[in-house]
């Protein structure tokens, strides 16, 4: 049996006192599209911060089987200060680093992969702007651009859709299923709707992890699993999240 | 008399020196300080480390010494109680900052006697300066220089976004520390020059004048190490000629250099335009989010 990238086995995640993952198991293997789904608060996030090591586990195991340092992240839109002075190239290029290099300089095959990466994107005429001068769509090129730049083997994207345009939407997933073919995927969205049709598998986090795979998933068989939709309004945009799980 | 007959005297040239050092390490580390918002923090240091200087009246020991240990406990604890999420971090600051202040006048009035050179620690005084001061001032500039040289694109990377740092595997925590204490000994040593009350003023007058021409950190820093130089020396003049206060007037042409800049700034580019600028991109933003909550109210009601 092929081996998974990462194996997570009973595994507990928790702030403070607040138990946010309860016994969750999941096995990633390569080139694996899984998407990500649940409420708000469900611990969709906290299960990326866990495999990234960006949360430690209160319980339970998680082994990779290959280096951590090829995972290529894009975290939620609002996470970084837009006024902070810094261009779309350079933002780009700290995907490229690793550890701490002292005087460091990028290597012409570095530049080069910068430079494809940001053209991928759309961000040719962008490049050398400050990131206070982006919208919020463009900002979110630049953040997918600093997440592949590095060829990463596993790439997890926490809501990579926020602000981007229909246009660009359209175009992202249309990456995202080429990168895939080179790339493991792990995707959070709040639309199971928009994503249904790139990813391979779908996993439903509420505390609780559901695991379903499936080449084709759609709300038919979505209640075949027993996860109902439900609709939630809060703030402009409304969300598709699963409501609870019987199973 | 002549500007350059002054340089004769050599009080005159260790402010020289002292102005340059200053500008070099305030350029730098103020850089750091405003692109990370940390302006509070370092205020924060800064007046705790009056108890320091408090202390060293006490005992007898040199008060700059008593102000650097404050100092650079004062930046462990903010960074560590921060990092922790144990107190808010606007909290811990204030806590600190009125300690600081609270030990340094009860201990400098339980100091029998007067205590020397106490308003040139509160105000500044770059004129009486003494070469022990510039070595240290030497060793600090030249220290600072050599870790953002050396560490510039994490230093760089860790400020913009610490957490997709740390995937990278760049050592946050250690960085983030050895930065706060070089932030800790810029402001002490800045202290002997600008004074406890207004060396703020020199590690962020200077970057935000920078910035209002550019936005790239390592253009901010540069340009703020100049300004910071140009403020001083012109400071130092004023101050000699018109016999006042030279910390006071340092600031004071900082603020006139930054008020000069913006007018600029205004002039050249034009205020409408930046304006109108401002306003598409928060329609554009407003739109998009428009766009999005429209598509996944109707996406969503195909799927039910």
């Amino acid at each position: 049996m092929e081996e998974p990238l990462v194996h997570i086995e009973n595994l507990f995640a928790a702030y403070n006192q607040l138990s946010v993952l309860r016994k969750v198991n999941l096995d990633i293997y390569e080139h694996d599209f899984i998407g990500i789904i649940g409420p708000n608060g469900g611990g969709k996030t906290t299960l990326l911060k866990v495999i990234l090591g960006l949360v430690r586990p209160k319980k339970g195991k998680i082994i990779y089987h290959f280096d951590r340092s090829q995972i290529g992240y894009l975290p939620q839109g609002s996470q970084v200060d837009d006024r902070f002075p810094i261009s779309v190239r350079e933002v780009v290029e700290s995907g490229l680093e690793t550890g701490l290099k002292m005087g460091g300089r990028l290597t012409g095959n570095s530049h080069s992969k910068v430079r494809e990466v940001i053209g991928k994107v759309g961000l040719d005429a962008l490049k050398n702007r400050s990131i206070g001068e982006l919208s919020g769509g463009e900002m979110q090129r630049t953040m997918l651009a600093r997440a592949i730049v590095s060829s990463p083997r596993m790439l997890i994207l926490d809501e990579p859709d926020t602000y981007v345009d229909n246009r660009f939407e359209m175009e992202l997933y249309g990456l995202l299923r080429e990168l895939n073919r080179t790339m493991t995927i792990l995707l959070v969205s709040h639309d199971i709707g928009i994503i249904s049709p790139y990813i391979k598998s779908i996993a439903c986090v509420n505390g609780d992890l559901h695991y379903h795979t499936s080449n084709e998933i759609n709300a038919e068989q979505l209640k075949v699993y027993n996860c109902p939709i439900e609709i939630i309004t809060h703030g402009p945009v409304p969300h598709r999240v699963m409501k609870q799980h019987n199973d | 008399m002549d500007i350059l007959e002054l340089f004769r005297y050599g009080f005159i040239q260790n402010a020289f020196l002292a102005a340059l050092l200053m500008s070099v390490s305030c350029g730098i580390a103020g850089t750091y300080i405003v692109s990370r918002r940390m302006v509070f923090i370092s205020g924060g240091i800064t007046h705790a480390s009056f108890g320091g200087v408090g202390i060293g009246y006490f005992f007898g020991f040199a008060p700059l010494a008593g102000a650097a240990v404050f100092a650079v406990i004062t930046a462990l604890i903010t960074e560590n109680l921060t990092r922790r999420k144990v107190i808010r971090n606007d909290s811990i600051i204030a806590i600190m900052w009125s300690l600081g202040m609270a030990l340094g006048i009860i201990f400098i009035y339980l100091t029998p006697g007067y205590a020397p050179n106490l308003m040139s620690f509160l105000f500044g005084s770059i004129i009486t300066v003494s070469r022990t001061d510039l070595w240290l001032m030497l060793i600090l500039s030249l220290g600072i220089t050599a870790v953002f040289m050396l560490l510039y694109r994490p230093i760089l990377y860790v400020s913009f976004d610490e957490q997709f740092a740390r995937t990278r595997g760049i050592p946050v925590m250690r960085l983030n520390y050895l930065l706060i204490i070089l932030v800790a000994l810029t402001i002490v040593m800045s202290i002997r020059t600008a004074g406890i009350i207004l060396v703020l003023s020199v590690l962020t007058i200077p970057q935000n004048t920078a910035n209002l021409f550019t936005h790239r950190f390592g253009q901010i820093m540069l340009i703020s190490v100049l300004l910071g130089f140009l403020a001083s020396i012109i400071g130092l003049m004023v101050s000699y000629f018109l016999d006042i206060p030279s910390g006071a007037t340092i600031i004071f042409c900082l603020v006139v250099i930054y008020l000069i800049a913006r007018f600029m700034k205004v002039v050249t580019f034009g205020r409408l335009k930046s304006r109108n600028e401002h306003g598409s991109k928060e329609d554009h933003r407003a739109g998009l989010g428009t766009e999005r909550a429209s598509q996944g109210s109707g996406s969503s009601t195909g799927h039910q």
